[in-house]
């Protein structure tokens, strides 16, 4: 039963995946070489007054993969990748959840799942410490972003597990509807508590010194040394694009994954009775 | 709830200590994976410091929401 299960989850990944990367394709990726194109063009401005203020200047780094390969084939490889690791923890906290949520029909469990999926692991992360494009964040902060995220994450999956239990627990007193809303109430309270006491990405001690007190690491025009600007701040509204990109392709990918799953699922729990009727027709 | 049919909603409890292995196997091989495309060659490395498959899965990493660079 349960590798039926994780089988038809790694499927619905895979396609969840395959059409998150369709839409990353089309939507994400002239964002990114927007992006691409600002970080190149700043770089340019950079030399030129680093060159006039008589400062050795370095030379480029070479790419590993060209553009158009990491624009096509890597991107549809990372998420393709991404959505079956998703697809997989979804089957397993799925068949861990089957008749331990209350009295909920196998598609709707997928759906449920699946929102959980994508609130824990993507949007509550998101929200402290939302996707960037290329060209925004500080090389010298890396680890300390990642650390940062991966907390936000594993929290947030954390929080939601300790959410369902609190609801569960109160479902016979309070009613499921009530129950549910004090869950939901705990996760944010929670979710809330943790972001206001994680820093913001702007006040991490290496950006603070570089370049003073900011909120994010978004790129802030260049001046030369009289302080006038050479070279715009990154635009806001690639920014806000890739950032909507980002969230919508999230939505697709597990709405994938719930609406797929539940009606496999729901063969492979409906036992005898629908299969024999399928092997009839 | 007593609206809902019994038969139409999930009563199949997997014991988990059945399942246990597969679940166990799954969840690693799926993190191991969430790993790759989105931390490794970045702030860790798990095959020193080559960047082939940060740069492979590049515009990915980033449009996950993972942080970069």
């Amino acid at each position: 039963m349960e590798k039926k299960l994780i089988l038809r989850g790694l499927l619905a990944g895979g396609l969840g995946g395959l059409l998150a990367f369709l839409f990353a394709r089309v939507f994400a990726e002239p964002q990114i070489q927007a992006a691409i194109d600002y970080e190149s063009g700043r770089e340019e401005a950079q030399e030129a007054l680093d060159q006039a203020a008589g400062v050795q200047v370095e030379g480029h780094e070479h790419e590993v993969f060209s553009r158009a390969l990491q624009g096509n084939l890597g991107i549809g490889v990372g998420m393709v990748l991404f959505g079956i690791a998703m697809g997989a923890l979804f089957a397993v906290v799925y068949t861990v959840s089957l008749g331990r949520v209350g009295q909920v029909r196998a598609r709707v469990l997928a759906l449920l799942v699946a929102g959980g999926g994508f609130l824990s692991l993507y949007l509550v992360p998101f929200l402290k410490y939302p996707a960037n494009p290329p060209a925004i964040g500080n090389g010298d902060t890396i680890g300390t972003r990642s650390a940062l995220y991966l907390v936000m994450v594993a929290a947030s999956v954390i929080f939601l597990v300790v959410a369902v239990v609190v609801g569960r627990t109160l479902s016979q007193r309070l009613g499921a509807w009530n129950a549910t809303l004090v869950g939901g109430l705990v996760f944010a309270l929670l979710a809330g508590i943790l972001m206001a006491l994680l820093p913001s990405l702007g006040h991490l001690s290496v950006n603070v010194a570089q370049f003073g007190e900011q909120a994010t690491e978004t790129p802030l025009p260049l001046r030369n040394t009289q302080g006038d600007i050479v070279y715009p701040g990154f635009p806001a509204d690639t920014l806000a694009n890739f950032r909507l990109y980002s969230v919508l392709a999230q939505v697709v990918l597990w709405a994938t994954i719930g609406l797929v799953f539940g009606p496999l699922a729901e063969r492979v729990l409906g036992g005898g009775k629908r299969a024999e009727v399928l092997a009839e027709v | 709830m007593a609206t809902i049919p019994a038969d139409r909603s999930t009563p199949v409890v997997l014991p988990v200590s059945k399942a246990v292995l597969w679940l166990g196997i799954t969840v690693f091989v799926a993190l191991a994976v969430y790993y790759f495309v989105g931390v490794d060659q970045g702030a860790t490395s798990v095959f020193g410091s080559d960047t082939h498959v940060h740069e492979f899965v590049h515009d990915a990493r980033h449009f996950l929401g993972f942080p970069c660079h």
